[in-house]
């Protein structure tokens, strides 16, 4: 048996990433570096009021050669397909955000064209924004969406509590800040449309096009170009840019390139939504936490985008890894006059997994129990149901995690986490802290099945090559090396063997959407079955095609109207550990390790699934200390990688470790489960934690700034005195 | 805007051209001279992905007047080879770690942490995360390029 599992392991072990050359030698082609013969520019004049009627525009003559392209070039819908159907490619007559597109300048000389931008005035009327969460709730009418579900008996639970604890937690913006910025080229070539560019599901932006040009499918074709960080970020907002590309190509009969600079980047395509969630917790006399209110805000910004999606993620995850018995969640998202807040890595889980990490976190303290013992008395386990009435059907490791993260770290127990040590006059502060947190992985409920039904195919060609044809994409998260590895390893081929180009929608299926970590387990098991079937038939001559489509595993029962059942067929798990030090005088948060033990299943390559949990740490770090971003006046104040700080090499902890334990799962390739989120879910709460544990007082908000640190320790010393 | 005459020696080769003088080096690498493994991440040198190797030294081409590149002897990383023109250790070394990720960073990475070696074969961590603090990386939170220079640095002295 032994021997059997060694060698079902052998897929952890990591082999050369099949992308990693021409990366290291300059060679990949991003979009910025393509050049089309006779090939335009584009940049996009943006609206500079965050809501008004635009009255008129006056544009100056154009030099030969120039052109504008604007609302009245979109041959078709003028709406970006995404879920509901508000988002315009070009404003009307009204714009709703500042940044908001309102028409290209399109030509040969990129200096000319910011001559030209400049040149042209657009007058508006103004009209009265809704800038904010609390403004828009006080106008009222603005929700996109408002849902509301319960598990068991919540209103006995309050009922019968010996006490109700209330509490509200809050985060910032986060911007993906992806290398890369975002950019596409258009071309029109014979009466068909071909989008060349940086994204993560090509099948998102065929369909924007499709409508937007109100052209059959077969007369628009995407394709992906080597892609340079997305983390959400370009998932839905490529459309957009698609759009303007193509109606640019089309009208001028020439290639155009469309590519964003930092600055706008920044200010106008989609963030992580700021959250507000707030909690009402029944407990037992014996502080047994035994029915608990949840109620979720996140401002969606301008239009609707894929907020409601997003919000029922967060929604299912918003009681973390702990089995509450009976549970009412609600969930709003709100419309305001800024950007649109988007995908990005974690979907709502970020936000959630904070909030209730440090709820639960909250009550023990007040109930002065150590918070690490406390979360472990209330932990989830096989069997029990998930928030949605569903059931955990995975063996749940996460005291074992949480052993081997204590081991990790050099901590004998759990004691450091209890006290808060620092009442002396040190000038160094120092803290620890301990998150828990699972993500699921796929589409939310039945979506894998009715929405997205992922499609697979592998071509066995006559030279005995075998081409992996997906849409899911190779943006830095290693399916060029995984998939490959999934379709060699049942083959029994060398990697060699197996082709896997840059999806091209003229050439295949629609796998899905690079997202939800869902390539790897759900792309990933539908290639491994699809090579088990070409592998019985290898001995077939010419060519051999082989298609899967997606099946729900039969267990997973769903019901999306009553938000009933399994939201995900399976669940990732993770345990993370901080230490940070605070400057006494500054509050600067200082995070010196962080150790982080996961079970993803079974990694599909060591190296690469711990570079993505190094990574989405970092990320995470950001997220919980340094990644401020502010709208003011409509306007996000931090529209530069100067202002707006993401971690650098300086900022990695110099203790940073991260370990797995084995969990296969059955309808995972390899026993794979999701993987790329999950490691940003739970650092932000851990860190929290930490600085919590090194002050004692409460954390209720992220980014931790030493501004929001001063101002807590100024309320808590008046409390106090 | 009269145009200006720059020659300057890219990876090894002699180019002179006319040029507006307001036209950056990474313009001058990436559009007139094909070099786009130079990349552009920010254009106002805050990310580093524009590096390159100017007289030895990493600078940002986007923040490089091309009129100051005039004489210069510029490395963009489709010069980076090893002796005898296979990869170079810094490059096999990424590999190995596991290093790179979506690739938009590392050019300009490989070419702060060549500049490094070139001057210290042999530095301990906290030089290494010195010398790549002006890359910014989003995906690999650092670790594994890290760990690359790392494997670099005792390849090569294994070289010598
Ligand atoms: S592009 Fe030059 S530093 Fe960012
Ligand atoms: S590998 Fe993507 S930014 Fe470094």
């Amino acid at each position: 048996m032994a021997g059997e599992k060694d060698k079902a392991k052998q897929i952890e072990r990591s082999v050369p990433r099949v992308d990693a050359e021409e990366k290291i030698s300059g060679k990949a082609q991003y979009i910025a570096d393509l050049k089309l013969e006779g090939m335009l520019h584009a940049k996009t004049l943006r609206s500079t009021r965050s809501r008004a009627k635009i009255t008129s525009i006056d544009i100056p003559n154009l030099p030969e050669g120039y052109f504008i392209v604007d609302k009245n070039d979109v041959p078709g819908q003028n709406r970006v397909k995404m879920i509901e159907n508000d988002w315009p490619f070009f404003a009307e007559d009204e714009v709703n955000f500042y940044g908001e597109p309102i028409l290209l300048v399109v030509g040969p000389e990129r200096g000319e064209i910011g001559k030209i931008l400049s040149s042209i005035t657009v007058h508006y009327e103004d009209m009265e924004p809704v800038l904010t969460m609390e403004e828009a709730e006080e106008k009222g009418d603005c929700y996109f969406a408002e849902y509301s579900f319960s598990n068991g008996d919540p209103e006995k639970a309050f009922k019968e509590a010996y006490r109700i604890i209330e509490d509200s937690y809050s985060t910032g913006y986060q911007e993906h800040a992806y290398l890369e910025p975002q950019g596409m080229i258009g071309v029109y070539e014979n009466g068909k449309i071909t989008v060349y560019g940086s994204l993560q599901c090509p099948y998102y932006v065929k369909p924007a096009l499709v409508q937007g040009f109100g052209w059959e499918d077969d007369r628009i074709r995407v394709v992906q170009t080597t892609t340079g960080g997305g983390f959400g970020g370009k998932e839905e907002y490529p459309s957009v840019i698609a759009g303007h590309a193509a109606f640019a190509a089309y009208k001028t009969g020439k290639p155009v390139k469309l590519i964003y600079d930092r600055k706008e980047d920044i200010e106008t395509t989609t963030k992580r939504h700021p959250s507000v969630i707030r909690f009402r917790t029944a407990l037992d006399r014996d502080n047994r936490i035994t029915g608990m209110e949840v109620d979720i805000r996140l401002n969606a910004g301008a239009y609707t985008g894929l907020s409601n999606v997003v919000l029922q993620r967060a929604m299912f995850c918003c009681t973390g890894v702990y089995n509450i018995p009976d549970v009412r969640v609600m969930g709003k998202t709100i419309a305001t006059n800024t950007v649109p807040c988007g995908a990005l890595r974690g979907f709502g889980a970020p936000q959630a997994i904070f909030a209730i990490e440090m709820h639960i976190h909250n009550l023990a303290v007040m109930l002065g129990e150590n918070p690490v013992e406390y979360k472990i008395k209330h932990l989830a386990g096989r069997g029990d149901r998930t928030v949605t009435g569903g059931f955990y059907r995975e063996e749940i490791k996460l005291e074992e995690m949480l052993e081997k993260a204590l081991d990790m770290g050099g901590y004998g127990d759990v004691s450091v986490f209890g006290s808060h040590l620092n009442q002396g006059g040190n000038e160094k502060y120092r803290g620890f802290g301990v998150s828990f947190f699972l993500h699921g992985g796929g589409f939310t409920g039945s979506g894998e099945r009715d929405v997205i039904k992922g499609k697979v195919a592998l071509k066995r060609r006559k030279d005995g090559k075998v081409e992996i044809m997906v849409s899911s994409v190779e943006m830095g998260q290693g399916p060029q090396t995984t998939l490959r590895k999934i379709v060699a390893s049942t083959l029994g081929l060398p990697m060699t063997e197996i082709l896997y180009e840059n999806p091209d929608t003229d050439r295949v299926p629609d796998s899905g959407p690079t997202v939800a970590s869902r390539t790897a387990m759900v792309v990933g098991f539908l290639l491994q079955g699809a090579a088990e079937e070409l592998k019985n038939r290898w001995e077939e001559e010419d060519e051999i095609d082989v298609v899967k489509e997606y099946h729900h595993p039969d267990y997973v029962k769903w019901d999306q109207d009553a938000f009933r059942g399994d939201a995900y067929p399976a669940y990732s798990w993770g345990v993370n550990i901080a230490e940070v030090e605070l400057d006494s005088l500054t509050y600067q948060v200082n995070v010196k390790g962080v150790w982080g033990v996961y079970d993803v299943g079974r990694p599909i390559d060591e190296l690469i699934v711990r570079g993505q949990m190094e990574g989405g740490i970092v990320q995470g770090l950001g997220y919980a200390v340094t990644e401020n971003l502010v709208i003011t006046d409509g306007r996000v104040l931090q529209n530069s990688l100067t202002d707006y700080i993401i971690p650098t090499s300086r900022d990695v902890p110099g203790l940073l470790k991260v370990d797995f334990v084995d969990n296969p799962y059955e309808y995972g390739p390899g026993g794979a489960k999701g993987a790329g989120e999950i490691p940003h879910d739970g650092i932000a709460p851990a860190v929290a934690a930490a600085v919590q544990n090194a002050l004692g007082f409460p954390i209720k908000k992220i980014p931790i700034t030493p501004e929001y640190l001063k101002e807590v320790a100024e309320n808590a010393f008046t409390i106090r005195s | 805007m009269k145009k200006i005459r720059v020659s300057l020696r890219v990876n090894g080769r002699i180019f002179t051209l006319e040029t507006d003088p307001n036209r950056r080096l990474i313009d001058v690498l990436r559009e007139d001279l094909n070099f786009t493994g130079v990349k552009e991440g920010c254009g106002i040198g805050e990310c580093g992905a524009c590096t390159v190797l100017m007289n030895g030294k990493p600078v940002n081409s986007c923040l490089v007047l091309i009129g100051q590149a005039e004489g210069s002897e510029v490395v963009t990383i489709e010069g980076l080879k090893g002796k005898n023109g296979e990869l170079h250790p810094l490059q096999e070394a990424f590999i190995e770690a596991g290093a790179v990720q979506c690739g938009y960073c590392i050019p300009g990475m490989i070419l702060s942490a060549e500049a490094l070696l070139q001057n210290n074969p042999h530095p301990t961590e906290d030089l290494i995360k010195e010398a790549i603090s002006g890359n910014l990386c989003r995906c690999t939170g650092y670790r594994q390029i890290i760990d690359a220079v790392k494997i670099a640095s005792k390849k090569i002295a294994r070289k010598e």
